[in-house]
């Protein structure tokens, strides 16, 4: 987050900060033609009628997986410092759920 | 806003609880509504010991008796062992980091409101048809058989509303503690009580979602035709216990772990010592709590998953002996060599550790999975889960009442009558308890309402109700106490026990609203006993004194849950009834349209000038 710099003077980190958001606006826009392209390879999975489900639905939701990491990121800043908190807290969620889904398919639907 | 100190009629009081935000006073209210609950629960362990004190007794039967224990079990967990804790973090979690209030003061009080309602909804069943009678685990094949009154749908919308509470309360906790510390408490420097609320906030957050959709399931059963459970028509009557005790598991950590919290700050106060292994200590309690979501097959195992998920939670169950070990070993090392004074809290926290420990050894008895098979449903699980909840929960609540009664009421407990109390109840639990694990090994089954004569329980059983009235005893004396102590109690400073480390008692007892008049620098652990070690006398301020930004106090909180508790009246009713709809869709817009009042009406609280802070601190000095 930029108001945690050092410096209290905007000046001398402008050239710093000028780069750094270049750079951020790039990865935005790779991520962000990354995500269309995904989208168009998921209507084509569906689409194109060779593939059967049990390919199609597990593949849609690797894509899935990709486009929520993408937007976590890239396009709400949880690879910046300070977020560390909401990072522990999404994956611990994540894991529990996962823990969940994996106890419910083998230990209920056997 | 000089009219904090001025004195108040009871309307106005009543006007000022009813509105509060303030952490302090929401402190007070979940102690005095799970204080309440607290005696319910307590009575009606009291019927169930009268009812078993001989064979073949008929003081409760059949049902009656269903009702009573099932309404024991869940007031003790969820009305009045979590309320009471959270009672405790509420009075002193925000001082103990340095913080004014807490994160969201205005959810703080909506979360006590909702728990109040759905406790509240919850004991109106007893009134109305009959309670809940499928035992506080409600196990859907028994509880959607249950249909002769509306007892579990009291229970799955009354602890669906309270539960909302709860969860409130941990995202509060969990935001206070990461954003509000005061400057240089690093989380290294946090009070163990502090850890533990931190880590118990996270337990809550990930273990009561699993519970409210499992009570969703089961009120879509029981009342809007659904059928998750119902294996005839396809559902599967097993989810509800996973779901449950993927909460239930988790829920008895968010019992123990500030338990664990409150006898860390009184061991090393009262040995007069720094904590023993304190990382060591905030490790053992991450750690408690990371287990804890992966063992709660272990209440499952006669269930049938088969040997190799048996065997992956008992291994993974018996693990958690580990770190609880640790943790005994470091009470243990903090006393050893300590400057110990033995007062009331000190007694709990020291009778604490003998008698958790047996019922750590029973649970790892009961986590190998092929000698539960024989303990299963028998009263020694009846014996184990009494000798870590009330040898761990109730012993923690009690030290903590006399440990912080008086920050939080400005007036000491009477240490006799403490001391009376805590005797009698520690010779009540142990006589109670003790020898329901050689009633269980003989084979008495938990949850039957009575047994025959000459099958060699006669003895145990009226022992055990002996017991549990020693223990009715010790809370009378308690509560004589507290009647005492408000009327005539003597009146204290900010470090009432003189001995006091961490920063909740470097302030005057009871705190003034703003807590801090200059937010303290935190120089190290303990950091008021720092500071006095250097010979001063308060904390040093890492800030200038300035105006003091407080939230308003609002109704709302208290409309919002009452719309609930309307709506679950309504939604009981709505197969019965022409009036149930309406009324349930009336409660809904009551709290939806608080929710909307709350996000369009501005409310920027307001300030306690410089000069007015100054006038209270030299009031609390002469005082």
């Amino acid at each position: 987050m930029a108001n945690q710099t050092n410096s209290g003077n905007e000046r001398v980190d402008l050239a710093y900060r000028r780069r750094k958001n270049a750079e951020e606006m790039r990865h935005q826009m790779i991520a962000f033609v990354l995500m269309i392209l995904l989208t168009l390879v998921a209507f084509a999975a569906v689409g194109y009628e060779e593939f059967s489900h049990w390919f199609v639905v597990p593949f849609i939701l690797l894509l899935a997986a990709v486009q929520v990491a993408f937007q976590l990121y890239y396009f709400m800043h949880m690879s910046h410092k300070g977020h560390e908190f909401p990072a522990m807290f999404i994956y611990g969620g994540v894991a529990v759920m996962l823990l969940l889904v994996w106890a419910f398919t083998t230990v209920i639907w056997w | 806003m000089s009219t904090i100190t001025r004195k108040k009629g009871v309307g106005a009081v009543l006007w000022d609880y009813l509105t509060t935000v303030d952490h302090k006073k929401i402190a007070h209210l979940y102690l005095i509504a799970g204080g309440l609950f607290f005696l319910l629960g307590g009575l009606e362990a009291l019927f169930i010991r009268i009812q078993l004190a001989k064979p073949n007794n008929d003081f409760l039967v059949g049902g009656l008796y269903n009702e009573v224990l099932t309404m024991h079990g869940t007031t003790m967990i969820f009305l009045a062992a979590m309320p009471l804790l959270f009672a405790f973090m509420n009075a002193v979690v925000p001082l103990q980091i340095g913080a004014r209030d807490v994160a969201f003061p205005y959810l703080n009080a909506l979360g006590f409101w909702m728990f109040f309602f759905g406790g509240l909804f919850l004991n109106c069943s007893w009134f109305l048809g009959g309670a809940p009678d499928a035992g506080w685990t409600s196990y859907a094949s028994l509880s959607l058989a249950s249909k002769a009154h509306h007892g579990i749908d009291f229970y799955t919308l009354g602890l669906q509303i309270s539960g909302f509470g709860t969860i409130m309360g941990a995202v509060n906790f969990l935001v206070t503690i990461i954003n509000m510390r005061a400057p240089g408490m690093t989380f290294m420097r946090m009070p163990m009580f502090t850890w533990a609320t931190f880590v118990t906030s996270a337990l809550i957050l990930f273990a009561f979602p699993p519970l409210t959709v499992g009570l969703i399931f089961m009120m879509m059963d029981r009342l809007f035709g659904g059928n998750f459970f119902n294996p005839a028509a396809g559902g599967n009557t097993i989810i509800w216990e996973h779901l449950f005790w993927i909460f239930g598991h988790p829920e008895v950590y968010i019992l123990i772990l500030p338990s664990f919290g409150i006898f860390s700050e009184i061991f090393a106060t009262f040995s007069r010592k720094r904590l023993f292994g304190y990382s060591s200590m905030v490790f053992a309690t991450v750690l408690i709590a990371f287990f804890g979501f992966m063992v709660w097959a272990h209440h499952m195992f006669t269930v049938g998953m088969g040997p190799v998920a048996n065997a992956i939670f008992a291994v993974a169950t018996m693990a958690i002996a580990v770190p609880t070990g640790v943790k005994i070993f470091n009470w243990l090392f903090t006393m050893w060599g300590g400057s110990i004074k033995f007062t009331t809290p000190m007694y709990y926290a020291v009778a604490f550790i003998p008698s958790f420990v047996m019922g750590g050894v029973t649970g790892v008895m009961l986590s190998a999975a092929a000698a539960d098979y024989q303990y299963h449903d028998s009263y020694f699980v009846v014996a184990h889960f009494h000798y870590v909840i009330v040898g761990g929960v109730v012993f923690a609540l009690l030290a903590g009442a006399h440990y912080w009664w008086p920050k939080m009421f400005g007036r000491m407990l009477n240490e006799t009558l403490g001391k009376i109390s805590f005797w009698l109840f520690f010779i009540g639990f142990h006589l109670t308890f003790f020898i329901q694990h050689f009633l269980g090994l003989t084979g008495m089954p938990r949850r039957v309402f009575t047994y025959l004569p000459n099958q060699g329980w006669e003895t145990g059983n009226l022992v055990s109700t002996i017991g549990a009235f020693f223990m009715a005893a010790a809370t009378v004396i308690l509560l004589i106490n507290i009647v005492i102590t408000t009327a005539k109690g003597e009146k204290v400073a900010g470090d009432a026990w003189g001995d006091g480390r961490t920063l909740e008692w470097a302030i005057a007892s009871p705190p003034p609203v703003y807590n801090f008049a200059q937010t303290p620098l935190v120089r190290g652990l303990d950091a008021f006993w720092i500071e006095k070690m250097e010979g001063k006398k308060e904390l040093t301020p890492a800030e200038p004194l300035g105006d003091i930004h407080m939230p308003n106090s609002s109704f709302l909180p208290f409309v919002t849950a009452f719309g609930l508790f309307v709506a679950a009246f309504g939604f009981t009713y709505h197969n019965d009834a022409q009036w149930g709809l309406p009324v349930g869709i009336l409660g809904l817009l009551i709290t939806f349209g608080s929710m909307f009042l709350r996000s369009v009406i501005d409310d920027h609280g307001f300030h306690i000038h410089k000069e007015e802070v100054l006038e209270l601190e030299k009031k609390e000095a002469n005082a």
